[in-house]
């Protein structure tokens, strides 16, 4: 809501102004988003008349002009705007005056012909950027007068950005209203008479949607002179509001929204047939629009009719042929309460608003439907002329305002402060908020201009913002200081992040929807989750993994020079499941994905230089998981290499992959190296057991190492795996320490080195004892894996 | 005598000679070896008469004593020179680059709801977490958003398309987090359903939330932290206390001006903007917006089915994304979702 300071002053004129007034309103709920001064500062330039333009005799281009500035003798300026002439009244700087920018008017020649001041340009007052010629003003300007109090220079334009529940102050009147209430000054509204009709001619208006209307006047008005001027006072309100002006009657429509809050809408009475039905629109009937635009229109749209066709969207806009034009000589005019339901969102629905739908589906007062209609009759028939029918109404039934209870007691508990009684009702009165007393309490009735006072916290409210909630205590709190719980075994998730981030991969929050293709390559996913209004149609589709996002990072960094990357994501990921999580159909589970590209350590003088590799990534992943032990299994995985992946099990169930991205994916996005990744269920990383002490033997350790040569395509795990079932109890540790084939190795087969820790928890071994363990285990490798001791 | 002394001398000269571990061995035979002119002193003591034989063995032994003496010093002399020469022989550039994996960083919105989530436990509230698809329920209705709001519009929310490609009805991606607020009403209120009274409620709710808006200063997805206290006693201007206490802490620095003013949400009433301005600095004295907070709706506490004559609460929604910028100096929020690492590599 934009609008002029000065006009709202002549309604209400608190003492209080400038940034002090912009922060008043800030403070109660009316933020002023913007406010700008009409023209910048100067002074000393008055209204002058031009009385002769003469020729200068030196200088082509120039004017000597005698100029009257109400002082008595004229006085002799040159000026070289094309547009001087005799008879027009101009802006003229007299010596002395100070203008925008710091340039100060002096008595000077020019080119040998003294000059007495300046005349202007709007340019030159800092009004406008019109500079082509003197700024030319009306011919009742009053010769002499200050020219920042004739054209109300001081005004400052405000823009309220009005949340949805104040559209009382979608109106000069509401602000003023609330203003009033805010500084105790008093607010004068302009009474509004009746006019009293002078012509028979009127029409029957029937409201066949009555909840959608329930109240609609309408009056002819004939003998308009639709050419009349609108008044300078009038233009100059209209377009300090950001409303362009455009024929008298019109302006006149939107003068009065702008001050009432009532939409008006004029009709050229005599492209209207028979009787005005409000009703709803039939399905796919069609209408062009004021704006051009044509609709074809659904059922829920309210629909101004004569007895041919539809002739306005309710509430909304005008058509295009039942408009105001230059040939008009008889208006309809309407002033209606369309109720906010039967408006909301219909406007919106054919892209875009009007001036009429924002405040009726906000909520216009409905006790001043009539008042909006006299009031522009009257400016009407001043300004355009012509003769006034009988107002005709049809009303249904008005929404009814209840009253509301208002318990002190709930007032001081809900803002936690001392209220009293007298000032509950001094604050209900200055609100204009009607009530009565049941005992302590308040029953108030909500004014019909108010759609926002339903309930007691609503005007608590009310009573804290004209309190003032800067007034309003901030006391630290007391509450009850019970410990939260901590559970041990679960490891929060700001730890797996720090791990993460400690062995060197940087977090990264990668949008959530993605490329569709990303869900194909990276999830095999068919039955993806499409958004149905993506911003863009690479961000359409809900991930169900966080590859995607990682390897485009990679990318991203590659083009900025930085080729060693290593990142990590936690996040949800989206999958359709008919039995899925708390919203049906839906799993969402959190996961966390990290990828590594480059090299293996970044690059330094003393070590060599190798890019990530699958057990880079694998050692990070473990480090990850301890104190959790996971089994590696061979796995397919659309994303990853066949040969270099593997499913991670923890506890017999699947929770993630790692593996080198497969060479397909990386020859599609133009990676130069291989990246490693992994990806896991963030939840299966956040329980873990509790630490057990078992007690440490103090017997002596035994160290043997063991050579085999077994099958190439031998995995460590199933022999890991029989090792544990098979050993003797003696052995507490088999570690894997070398891992050989080529030459002395026969081919298809590879040499694996083993340490094996043996110790007695209660005596100390014996040659034979060790020997014996040995024996055993070479046995049940030979027998199991077909493993020979290397020698 | 005389020749003992002259021994004594030669020895320290001899031994003084040479750098020479290995040398100074040799030169130690010649004077105490087997056939070294020491023993062979003693040797010669058998020729003596016995009454001279004390006397002169005693001088030898003083003199073998002194040599031996002579030889140790020297021995450890050479150690230490030789010790000395391995250390000045290894000493490294120490200004030379360590090896080793350099350290990765949090995402600095991270970096932010993990201080977020610090202070609001330090004062006894818990961090809950819920769907990010999610139910047109909880995201707008139990919040007492009317069916015709805006919000509600695919011009504002994210929607998605069903099996069949039209629009899934009643499903949407959160706009925020305040959903997950409900999830926990209800949880707790199922929790407590037999009990007489009911524990207040105090928890934040921080996550990623989409809006369909797309622009220098709006991402399509964001962050917020929502924020609820419900119980038998609490109030505005406990709401003005935490928050305030909140964005001391947060800011580290009293330094600061909050502001509350009215504004209008559907899910609260009465309803406040919050906004802040540092009153240092290269911000100094502009009003920042950084909530929207207000006490809990009745209808709010009603559709989860607590009593709201008996208790009362307040919520606020704040953006960490706004917090982090203001906190680093940050002055493009799409820098946040980028994945830049020239950017992301400042938060380490």
């Amino acid at each position: 809501m934009k609008f002029s300071e000065s006009w709202l002053r002549s309604f209400v004129d608190p003492a209080c102004a400038g940034d002090e007034f912009s922060h008043l309103l800030t403070m109660a709920g009316l933020e002023v988003e913007e406010e700008v001064t009409v023209a910048p500062h100067f002074g000393g330039v008055v209204v002058a008349e031009v009385l002769e333009v003469g020729k200068h005799p030196d200088a082509d281009r120039l004017h000597v002009c005698r100029v009257d500035v109400g002082s008595g003798e004229p006085l002799q300026i040159v000026c070289g705007a094309p547009n001087a002439a005799a008879g027009i009244k101009v802006p003229c700087a007299l010596p002395g005056a100070e203008l925008p920018g710091g340039l100060t008017i002096k008595v000077s020649k020019v080119r040998g012909v003294e000059s007495f001041g300046m005349l202007c340009s709007a340019r030159e007052l800092g009004i406008t950027d019109d500079a082509t010629g003197l700024l030319v003003l009306a011919v009742d300007a009053p010769v002499g007068d200050d020219i920042r109090r004739y054209l109300d220079l001081d005004d400052r334009l405000l823009t309220l950005k009005l949340t949805p529940n104040r559209a009382d102050c979608l109106s000069l009147e509401g602000i003023a209203r609330e203003v009033a209430a805010l500084t105790g000054a008093p607010a004068r509204f302009a009474a509004v008479e009746a006019v009293a009709a002078t012509i028979s001619a009127s029409r029957v208006v029937v409201l066949d949607a009555p909840q959608a209307c329930p109240l609609y006047c309408g009056r002819i008005i004939a003998g308009v002179d639709a050419g009349a001027m609108t008044p300078g006072w009038m233009r100059r309100r209209l377009e300090r509001s950001g409303i362009r002006p455009i024929s008298a009657l019109v302006d006149i429509t939107n003068y009065v929204m702008l001050e009432l809050g009532q939409p008006l809408h004029a009709f050229d009475n005599a492209r209207l047939t028979g009787a005005i039905h409000v009703r709803m629109a039939r399905n796919r009937e069609s209408i062009v629009l004021l704006n051009e635009q044509t609709l074809e229109l659904q059922e829920d749209v309210l629909l101004i009719a004569d007895e041919r066709r539809p002739v306005a969207m309710g509430g909304i806009m005008g058509g295009a042929d039942t408009g105001i034009t230059s040939v008009t000589t008889e208006v309809f005019l309407e002033s209606a309460f369309f109720a906010p339901k039967a408006i909301a969102g219909r406007a919106r629905r054919y892209n875009f608003v009007s001036d009429a739908s924002h405040r009726f589906e906000r909520g216009v007062d409905f006790g001043g439907t009539r008042r909006a209609l006299e009031r522009a009759t009257r400016l009407i028939i001043d300004i355009c002329g012509g003769q006034a029918g009988p107002l005709s109404e049809a009303l249904a039934t008005l929404p009814e305002r209840s009253p509301v209870r208002l318990r002190p007691a709930r007032v001081v508990r809900v803002l936690g402060m001392a209220v009293s009684t007298e000032r509950i009702a001094e604050l209900l009165s200055r609100l204009g908020l009607p009530f009565t007393r049941n005992g302590e309490d308040f029953i108030v009735t909500p004014p019909t201009s108010r759609f926002d006072i339903e309930i007691e916290e609503d005007l608590i409210e009310e009573i804290a913002r004209l309190h003032g909630y800067e007034n309003i205590p901030a006391p630290v709190p007391r509450a009850l200081m019970s410990m939260l719980p901590q559970t041990e075994a679960v490891r929060p998730c700001q730890r797996i992040r720090q791990i993460l981030a400690d062995c060197g991969y940087q977090e990264v929050v990668n949008f959530a929807f993605v490329e569709e293709a990303w869900e194909a390559d990276f999830a095999g996913n068919a039955k993806v989750i499409r958004l149905a209004n993506p911003i863009a149609s690479h961000l359409s589709v809900m991930r169900s993994t966080l590859i995607g996002g990682l390897v485009a990072n990679v990318a991203t960094n590659l083009r900025r020079r930085q080729n060693r990357v290593r990142v990590f994501e936690t996040g949800r990921c989206f999958s359709r499941d008919p039995l899925g999580g708390p919203v049906a159909g839906f799993r969402q589970p959190w996961k966390l994905s990290a990828l590594a590209y480059g090299s293996a350590l970044p690059e330094q003088w003393g070590s060599a230089l190798r890019n990530v590799d699958f057990f880079d990534a694998k050692g990070d992943l473990e480090r990850l998981l301890a104190p959790l032990a996971a089994r590696f299994e061979k796995t397919a995985h659309p994303a990853l290499h066949p040969g270099r992946s593997a499913a991670v099990v923890v506890d017999g169930r699947t929770i993630g992959f790692v593996g080198e991205l497969h060479p397909r994916w990386q020859q599609k996005y133009e990676l130069p190296l291989v990246p490693v990744l992994f990806e896991l269920d963030l939840d299966a990383l956040t329980v873990i057991p509790l630490p057990r002490y078992a007690e440490v033997s103090r017997q002596p350790l035994v160290i043997r190492d063991i050579a085999i040569v077994v099958d190439q395509a031998l995995e460590l795990q199933q022999l890991d795996d029989g090792l544990r079932r098979n050993s003797p109890a003696i052995v507490r540790n088999i570690k894997l320490f070398d891992v050989y084939a080529g030459s002395g190795v026969e081919a298809g087969k590879k040499s694996l080195a083993f340490r094996i820790v043996m110790q007695d928890t209660q005596k100390t071994l014996l040659e034979a004892d060790v020997d014996a363990a040995m024996q055993q285990l070479t046995a049940y490798l030979s027998e199991a894996f077909a493993a020979r001791l290397r020698v | 005598m005389q020749n003992f002394d002259q021994i004594i001398q030669d020895a320290l000269l001899a031994f003084a000679a040479t750098d020479d571990p290995d040398a100074l061995e040799q030169i130690k035979a010649s004077f105490l070896g087997k056939n070294g002119q020491i023993p062979g002193l003693l040797k010669g003591l058998a020729k003596l008469p016995p009454d001279e034989r004390k006397l002169v063995g005693a001088a030898i032994n003083r003199v073998k004593e002194a040599v031996e003496s002579a030889l140790h010093a020297r021995r450890e002399s050479l150690r230490q020179m030789a010790l000395a020469a391995r250390l000045a022989e290894e000493a490294l550039d120490v200004t030379l680059p360590g090896r080793g994996e350099a350290r990765g960083g949090l995402h600095p919105v991270t970096r932010t709801l993990e201080r977020m989530e610090g202070l609001f436990r330090s004062i006894g509230f818990e961090v809950a977490d819920g769907p990010e698809i999610e139910a047109d329920f909880q995201n707008f209705t139990a919040l007492n958003t009317p069916e015709d709001h805006p919000a509600r519009s695919m011009h504002d929310t994210f929607y998605l398309q069903d099996e069949n490609g039209g629009v899934a009805p009643g499903i949407l991606l959160r706009t925020h987090t305040s959903p997950i607020q409900v999830r926990y009403m209800q949880a707790h209120v199922a929790r407590y359903a037999g009990a007489e009274t009911m524990p207040e409620i105090r928890v934040i709710a921080p996550g990623r939330v989409y809006r369909v808006d797309s622009d220098a200063t709006h991402s399509p997805m964001f962050h917020q932290v929502e924020g609820l206290w419900v119980g038998e006693q609490v109030s505005f201007a406990d709401l003005k206390g935490v928050i305030g206490d909140f964005l001391r802490r947060f800011f580290e620095s009293d330094d600061l001006q909050v502001r509350f003013r009215p504004s209008f949400f559907p899910f609260t009433e009465p309803s406040a903007e919050i906004d802040m301005a540092f009153m240092s600095g290269a911000l100094k004295g502009r009003w920042l917006e950084i909530a929207g907070c207000g006490m809990v709706h009745p209808n709010v506490l009603r559709h989860v089915n607590i009593d709201p004559e008996k208790y009362i609460g307040f919520a606020f929604g704040m953006g960490p994304d706004r917090l982090t910028m203001l906190r680093y100096g940050i002055n493009d929020l799409r820098l946040f979702y980028d994945g830049d690492l020239r950017f992301l590599g400042q938060f380490v």
